[in-house]
Formats: C-alpha cells, structure tokens, sequence
C-alpha cells in the first residue's frame, strides 16, 4: 500500500498574532461547528480516492486546534480510523497555544489517539510575548507543558522565535536555555520573517528596533551550538530533534511523498499532482461534499517540476539529497541534469557533495533561497 | 477639373510657444472652413500619433487643405502646413515655413511671448514671411491681450493692434483669423511653365503607396508620369500620382503646379532617398539650380539600445528598419556590449526624438529595452593627424594617441522672469556655460544667451530649468560648431570589472562629481549578492570614487508551513525571474534598471 500524510488545517485562532500570515482568524462557535462538519464531510467524500492508500502521519495545524472542543478532535480522527486505512503506529500531532489547552482537552486528545503536541511557546519572556501578540504568558505555558507530560505525552515539540524585535542574544540564550530545561523530544526554532500584511509589517516603527542581519545570524548559530550540545540534531533548516524524534509528517513535505490536505486552504500532492483548497470560507462549506468544486490550482508536476523539487525541499534537509535517489526517480544522473549549478555553488563553498549525497554548507543554509532558486528552470 | 486660381491659395503656419493653442487653433481652422462636419472631427486632427497627442506636441509635420469661402465671396485654397514644435527638430521646421508664404503668430493672452515664440518667429522672419499675431486664450481670467499686443510690437516690432482676440478652445473669433489669412498672407508666385523646382518639407512611408514625398511646389509643374529626380540624392522615379491633402487622408489630383502645396508617389521604398530639404525637378527638363537650405541632417544625440532579452535582437533590427523608413533622421548601426550583448548604436536629432523612438519601439513593437547614458558626437583628433567621430565613449583611443578633443557647443536662449535669474545663471555656470549676455524683453522678463556645451544639455538640461524656475524659463538653442575641450573617459568597474555599457566621456572639472554619483546610484541599485561587491569610478585607470555593496548574509526561509510548497516556488521562481532580468558581467548581476537610473544622476538635487 502507499503512503499518505494527512493534514487537517483549522483556521482559527482567539486573536491573530502580530506576526502571523496563515490562514486564521477568530470565528464564533456556530461558524466552528458549520467547519467541524464541513470537515467531516470533505474527508468523507474523498475517502474513495485514497483506498489505496495507507495513513503514517496525520498533522492538526492552523490557527489554534487546541481552540476547538476536545470532542472535535475525537471526532475527526474517528472519520480517519473508520474511512481510511490508518497504520496503528501512525505520528499524530497537533498544535496547540498554551492559552486554549486545558488538561482535560490533553486527556481527550490522547484517547483519541494524538501522540505528539507542538507548543507554541516562541519565548520565555512576557514582553516578547506581548510584543508578539500572543495571549499566552510563559507561566501558562509552563502550566501545560506540565500538564501536557502529566497526561502522558512523550513527544512534545516547542516552537521558539529568534531575531525578534529588540531581541538580543542574553534574552535568546535565556529563552533557549529555560527550554531546555523542560526536555522536550523536539524543538523548532524559526527566525522571524517580517511578512508583508502582518501587523508588525505595517506598523515597525512602532517595534524595537530588528537584531542586525549579523546578530540574526549570530543567534541562529548560536541555537544550532547550544541545542548540539544539550543533544539535539538539527536535521532541517529550523528544526531540531532528539535521536528519533524528527518529525515523520514534515520530512514527507521535504522528501515529496504524498500528502492530502483537508480544510479551508489545505495543500496537497498526491502522486505528483498538486493542488490547493479554496481559501473562501463560504464557498467551503457549501461545496463540502464536492471536494474537487473547490480543490483550486491544480498542478501536474512535469517531470522537470518534481526534479526542481527534489532539490530546493530536499536540500532543506541537513542530510542532504540522495544522488541514487535522484537516479531512481528520473532515470538521470543529478550530475547530468544540475551539474553546473552544483559546481557553481560548490566552487563557492555554499554546497559540498560526495559519492553519495550533496547537501549545503552553514553558509549555503543561510542564502538558501538564492541557491534553491538556481534550480528552477 | 478647372484650374486652381494662383491668387487665390494660401500657404501659411502656425507658429507658438508649446502649449499656446497651435494644435487647437488648426482643428478650428480646419473645422470652420467645412471640410469636415464636427462630428468627424477628432479633437487635434493634425496631430494623428498617439504618442504626439499624449505629449501634446507635433512631431511630424502634417498638413491640410481647406476651402474657405471668404467675405468677398471667393473661394479660397488654405494649406495648413503644420510645423513640428521642439528645438530637436528645427530644421524640419525650417522647411516647413520655407514651404509658406506667411504664417500666423499664436500667443497665450495669460502668458505672452516665450522663448519658442521668439525662436520660431525669428524663423519664421528669416524664411520671409509675412507673420500676422493672434492672442488666443482670451477667455482665461488671467488674460490681458492689450499687454500682450505691446509686448508683441515692442519685443517682436510686428503691428499687433488689430490682432484677432481668440479663443481657439471655445471656438471665439476664429472667423477672423480666417479672413486674416485671405487679407494678409500673400498669395504664392511661381510660373507654371518654368521646370519643375518643388521642396521636400516632409516624407511619410506607406506600406502600399511607398514614399509619400510633401512638398511645395516653387515652380513649374508636376503629374503622373513626369519623371522626377531628386537634386541632393540623385534618387530618380516616375511619379505614380500626385494630389493634395485632406484632413487623415490623401486625395489624388491630375496635376501640381507651382504655388500649390501637395503629394507625389513615385514607389520610392525608403525615406532615406527623399531627404526633408531636397529639391524635386523634373528628369528630362531639369531646373537650373537646387532650392536653397538643403542640408543633410546630422545626428546630435547618441545612445546604445539593447534588447533586455538578448534573443530579440533580430526583433529590435527590424522595428528599427521599419521606423527609419518613416524617419530618415533615425541613425543605427550594430554594435555589441560586454555586458550588455548585441544592440545598436542609435542617433537622434536630439534626445527628445530619442525618447520618441525608445517609446515607439517599446510600445508599437513591444520590445523591452536597455538604453546606456546618450551621448554627442565628440571629434578626436589623434596625435597621427586623423581625426575620428566618437559616438561610442568605448571606443575612445588610448589616451596616448590623442592629441586633444572637441564637442559640439550650443548657443542656448532662455527667457526667464527676473526673479529666476540668479538661478538660471547658476545653472547654466553648472553646466560650464558661457555667458554671452541679457537682454531685458520687458520689466519683469529676461532673454539670457549662453553657449553650452550640448553634452551639458542633452541628459536633464530642461528638467533643471523647469524646477528652478518653478516651470517658467523657457529655453531653445541652437548648434554653434565644435570647440577644443579637456574632455576624458569615465570609467565604471563593478566588482573590478569594467563595464563598457556605463563609461561615458565627460569634461574632467566634472568627473569626479560625476563618478561619485554614479557609484552611489549604482549602490542603490545593484542587489546584494553572497559577495561583497566594490564599484568604482575610474579615469585612466585612477580610482576616483568608491562605493561597496555588502554581502548578502540570509535569504532563507525559515518555514514552510502546512505544505504549501507552491507558494514557496512562487518565491522562489520570482526570484529566478528577477535574475533573468539581470545582465551578468563577471560575478555580479546588474538589474537592468541600473543601466537606465545612472542617466537621472540630478534628481537629488
């Protein structure tokens, strides 16, 4: 049977962060339960098409899941068990915000079959926090993460933020090393990305002044040394694990297997076929039971598409790409197809490579975008 | 059909300072003699090139033939010769009015005479004809004809007292000026039984007609089948049809003759054969002597243009092809960058005509285009005693095998209000003029006269007076000839490569203010790469200036979230596509903008 990953996306949240460019906002609890349904629907409809098909990672992302009732979880996840082929040993995480988690939604989840929380904490500091938007202290956070153990969790990631306005290194290094404290199994940690339409965007002025492009980095390297040493691999550009810890559901986005993605604006690709969810709210609950009426921008990937691919995600992986991999997927040598362009920036010293794999230098990771952009036609 | 009168056709011109109601003025003309019904007038009629009506100047010559049934009863042939209004084409104009036999003299009643109304009535004067003023715009508040017609007297000394008051907008007193050029324009001579002398004024290239030569036609005659030979050219056919000009469109006739205005076809396939100023005479009967003026146009102005993709240079080829078969004073001829590939080395009357053609080519041929700094024609002489035409700052010799250097110099008119002087002399002194003297045109009003070297003008000249006199100085000029000048190479080195698409030749008071610009303006516009990136501005081979992009430390995105992988090869391919848009010299990628923004150095100013 083939492998899929499921993402199921709930675009709410209680108050949008400052930050925050997904596809989320507050919505009342009548507009939550018509999406719950919607949800259920879509994924019944679709269920035909993956019979094929077995489940070894299901991601609850948004917005806020954790925002929805604990039933709401069970509920979706019984869909998944009686309509799909589940693998008993499947990765289920959800995200959750420290502020909408109470224990007894934890206990609920993981009945439900959740084995793996995400806490977005993005740091330590009260004033960051509010800086940020976020409607979380870092006592509530403590408070669940607690919780969050006590009820059996045994793989919990936490989302950190460096090159926060104002931040300097002391305040980064103390987020990190309180974290750190807490042991948690996984640990992604972004830089932040001012991005246009964003609260922060349109009002800077009224932030602390942004860390340097050389502080930025300093703190980036700074993370990767400080996690090395306390036993954390990092294994992709922002995110960092302990042995065995990696996150199943985000490797398959960076090594292209197939993922189907539910609700309002999910992404998919099956087969090398990509495709997007309408982003319109109404028009999603209307057509529910007509999935393909809003699956918009639908994309069969050439094979030049999925070589670009292979690359630019894969290369987001500190590993590497595999070169025999690439050979088995295009019946072409990477040499043949991306030589020159691998020679270009190896003379740079912004990638290496060996019999086997090629993978980016610290500096080639830094500029990645500049690099990944050289492999599209 | 019956013979045309002579004494009763009337060859005339307007002329104005831009924007003083020329182009106005004719469509009321052509309107009130009834050749057209209002409703097929479109509003301009004579200037039928999108890009003249955005601009809202003329820039080929048009003309029209009315029929005007005058007060005394008469009937009578106007010819409308319509003149181009930009110093970049006076010669054209030139023609024109030699083509006249008077001319009506337009001046806003807010406004009065400006530096183009003097340029061009002095013109006008020269050509002897007779000129009668008209005060348009007289329904503006800020109108006040009785000052305007002593200014007219006292500056220009023609009789304005009687001037038609006008407002050619709202159609007042038009009337008029229509019995004004029955009355005062004189009626041509000519004797249709000498040999054929006609004046080329203007050429129009049409895909199934060929050339259409316009011209006046000063003595003898002309028809179908006449044998025709152009006196500069040599160029010879036998004339297809002759006729005369309707507003937009062309109506045949049996026959020209002297005094009349027209056309001739004579499947001539390209402009470059019938030359604005050549004179037409019959092969078999040939005239004794060409019609003075004839002058060969020389390109003033010159400039590399680039295809910003360099596979359409065949594209660029033949868009250029087909302008100059409309354009004979268009100049091109291949040439190829370093960094910016194959293009061509184009000249122009002046940069104006150069801003047409740019926008032609990109609007009419959708090309996208890389133009480099335009530059004049510099005369080297060598140390061997020969001497070339720079038009090219690249192919500059070594500087030991020059023994010195001349450019073009201007003698520049500006008229300006008194308050503005001080600013304008400052100006002019920037620009390394030489100041020849002022003449007051009335209390509040100065005619300033300088030579300029016309390297100091052609960039942004215009636009400098403009902002510095708040929009009032008006400026026209005209080529002296050339001049000994300490002029030297400046040199552009991005990443200590030198980029020949950059260099230009500049007078060596103003190089290091020059190269220190530049560099800056270059800053700004090279993007960061993962290398820092040095530029510099040399002469000789000596750094003058510097600048330093940094090196690009992070461009990565840190998340990708929920899977949305076509969102990020959106990015990603964006940023492929602003690389396309680069030209690559050495390590470095220069948008092409840079190319075009280091033109603009002044606008901080």
């Amino acid at each position: 049977m083939k492998s899929l990953s499921v993402y199921i996306h709930i675009p709410f949240c209680a108050k949008k962060c400052n930050y925050c460019d997904f596809l989320s906002a507050p919505a009342t609890a009548e507009k939550r339960k018509q999406y719950l349904s919607a949800l259920k629907s879509e994924m019944q409809a679709e269920a035909k098409r993956y019979e094929d098909f077995c489940v070894k990672s299901v991601f609850f992302g948004g917005g806020t899941p954790s925002i929805l009732e604990a039933q709401a979880i069970t509920e979706l996840l019984e869909v998944l068990k009686t309509a799909y082929h589940m693998d008993t040993q499947a990765e289920i995480t959800l995200e959750m915000n420290p502020a909408t988690a109470t224990k007894e939604k934890m206990e609920s989840w993981k009945k439900a079959g959740v084995n793996r929380l995400s806490i977005g904490l993005q740091s330590a500091h009260d004033e960051e926090l509010k800086m940020l938007g976020r409607i979380h202290c870092y006592a509530d956070f403590l408070e669940s993460y607690q919780n969050a153990r006590e009820v059996g969790f045994t793989n919990v990631n936490i989302d950190l933020m460096s090159g926060l306005p104002g931040q300097d290194m002391k305040k980064w290094e103390d987020t990190l090393q309180k974290v750190l404290a807490l042991k948690p199994e996984h640990i992604s940690a972004y830089s932040l990305i001012i991005e246009e339409g964003t609260e922060i965007c349109q009002n800077i002025e009224r932030y602390p002044a942004l860390p340097s492009e050389e502080e930025d980095r300093k703190m980036y390297q700074r993370t990767k040394e400080i996690l090395k040493e306390n036993g954390y691999t990092r294994y992709e550009i922002s995110n960092y694990a302990k042995e065995g810890y990696e996150c199943k559901h985000n490797c398959v986005y960076w090594q292209r297997g197939n993922y189907v993605g539910f609700g309002l604006g999910a992404a998919s690709m099956v087969e090398n076929v990509r495709w997007t969810n309408t982003c319109d709210f109404d028009s999603y609950l209307a057509k529910c039971k007509q999935p393909s009426d809003f699956q918009k921008e639908k994309q069969v990937l050439t094979q030049r598409d999925c070589m670009e691919e292979f690359m630019f995600l894969g290369l987001r992986m500190i590993q590497g790409v595999k070169k025999a991999d690439f050979e088995r997927f295009f019946s072409k040598t990477m040499e043949e197809v991306y030589g020159k362009v691998l020679a270009k920036w190896e003379a740079q010293h912004m990638l290496y490579q060996d019999e086997s794999h090629v993978w980016l230098s610290e500096q080639g990771i830094d500029v990645s975008n500049v690099i990944f952009s050289d492999f599209l036609a | 059909m019956a013979k045309i009168d002579q004494s009763k056709i009337r060859n005339f011109c307007i002329v104005a300072h831009i924007d003083h109601g020329k182009s106005t003025l004719a469509d009321r003309i052509i309107e009130k003699t009834g050749l057209l019904t209002s409703r097929e007038m479109q509003d301009q009629i004579l200037d039928n090139m999108d890009l003249e009506r955005e601009r809202g100047i003329t820039i080929k010559a048009q003309t029209v033939r009315t029929v005007y049934k005058a007060q005394d009863g008469e009937e009578y042939i106007f010819n409308l010769i319509d003149t181009p209004g930009h110093v970049d084409f006076n010669y054209e104009v030139s023609r024109a009015l030699a083509a006249c036999d008077g001319a009506i003299l337009v001046v806003d009643a807010a406004q009065g005479i400006e530096a183009q109304t003097l340029a061009n009535v002095y013109l006008a004067l020269d050509h002897d004809l007779d000129v009668f003023p008209v005060i348009n715009k007289i329904d503006l508040p800020s109108a006040r004809p009785d000052w305007v017609k002593n200014e007219i007297e006292d500056v220009i000394g023609i009789e304005a007292q009687d001037a038609p008051l006008i407002s050619a907008k709202n159609g007042v007193g038009i009337e008029d000026v229509l019995e004004a050029v029955v009355h005062k324009i004189p009626a041509p001579t000519g004797n249709p039984e000498n040999p054929l002398q006609a004046l080329i004024f203007d050429s129009l290239y049409d895909p199934y007609k060929g050339v259409i030569i316009f011209c006046r036609i000063v003595e003898g005659k002309v028809s179908k089948g006449t044998k025709i030979k152009m006196m500069a050219t040599g160029a010879s056919e036998e004339v297809v049809e002759v006729g005369y000009f309707g507003a937009g469109q062309f109506i045949p006739c049996e026959e020209l003759s002297a005094g009349m205005v027209g056309y001739i076809t004579a499947s001539i396939k390209n402009v470059k054969g019938t030359e604005v100023g050549d004179t037409v005479t019959d092969a078999n009967r040939p005239c004794a002597e060409p019609l003075p003026g004839y002058k060969k146009v020389q390109s003033m102005v010159f400039c590399g243009l680039y295809p910003a993709d360099g596979a359409k240079y065949p594209d660029l080829r033949d868009a250029l092809e087909k302008l100059q078969l409309n354009d004979a004073s268009l100049f091109f001829e291949p040439e190829t960058s370093i960094a910016l590939g194959f293009g061509f080395r184009c000249g122009f009357l002046g940069l104006l005509h150069l801003e047409i053609i740019q926008e032609r080519l990109e609007r009419e041929y959708n090309l996208d285009l890389v133009t480099t700094a335009p530059g004049v024609v510099y005369k080297v002489h060598k140390t061997d005693g020969t001497v070339i035409e720079l038009t090219n700052p690249s192919n500059l010799p070594d500087p030991s095998e020059i023994d010195y250097m001349e450019e073009p110099i201007v003698t520049a008119e500006i008229m300006v209000t008194t308050e503005f002087i001080g600013s304008i002399m400052e100006l002019c002194q920037e620009r390394r003029g030489r100041y020849l003297g002022m003449e007051y045109v009335e209390e509040t009003r100065a005619l300033l006269k300088y030579e300029l070297p016309l390297n100091e003008i052609i960039y942004d000249f215009f636009d400098a007076l403009k902002s510095r006199s708040r929009g009032y100085a008006s400026f026209d000029y005209d080529i002296k000839g050339y001049e000994q000048s300490e002029l030297v190479k400046l040199d552009i080195l991005i990443n200590r490569e030198e980029v020949d698409a950059l260099s230009f030749i500049v007078h060596k008071d103003s190089a290091y203010e020059r190269g220190r610009r530049m560099c800056e303006k270059l800053k700004d516009e090279i993007p960061r790469h993962l290398f820092e990136i040095p530029i510099q501005a040399a002469v000789g081979g000596k750094i003058i200036a510097r600048e330093t992009v940094k090196a690009m430390r992070k461009d990565v995105l840190a998340k990708c979230y929920g899977g949305d992988i076509s969102r990020k090869k959106k990015l990603l391919e964006k940023q492929k596509e602003g690389k396309k848009r680069m030209r690559q010299v050495g390590n470095v990628e220069i948008p092409q903008k840079a190319f075009m923004s280091v033109l603009k150095l002044d606008d901080g100013k």
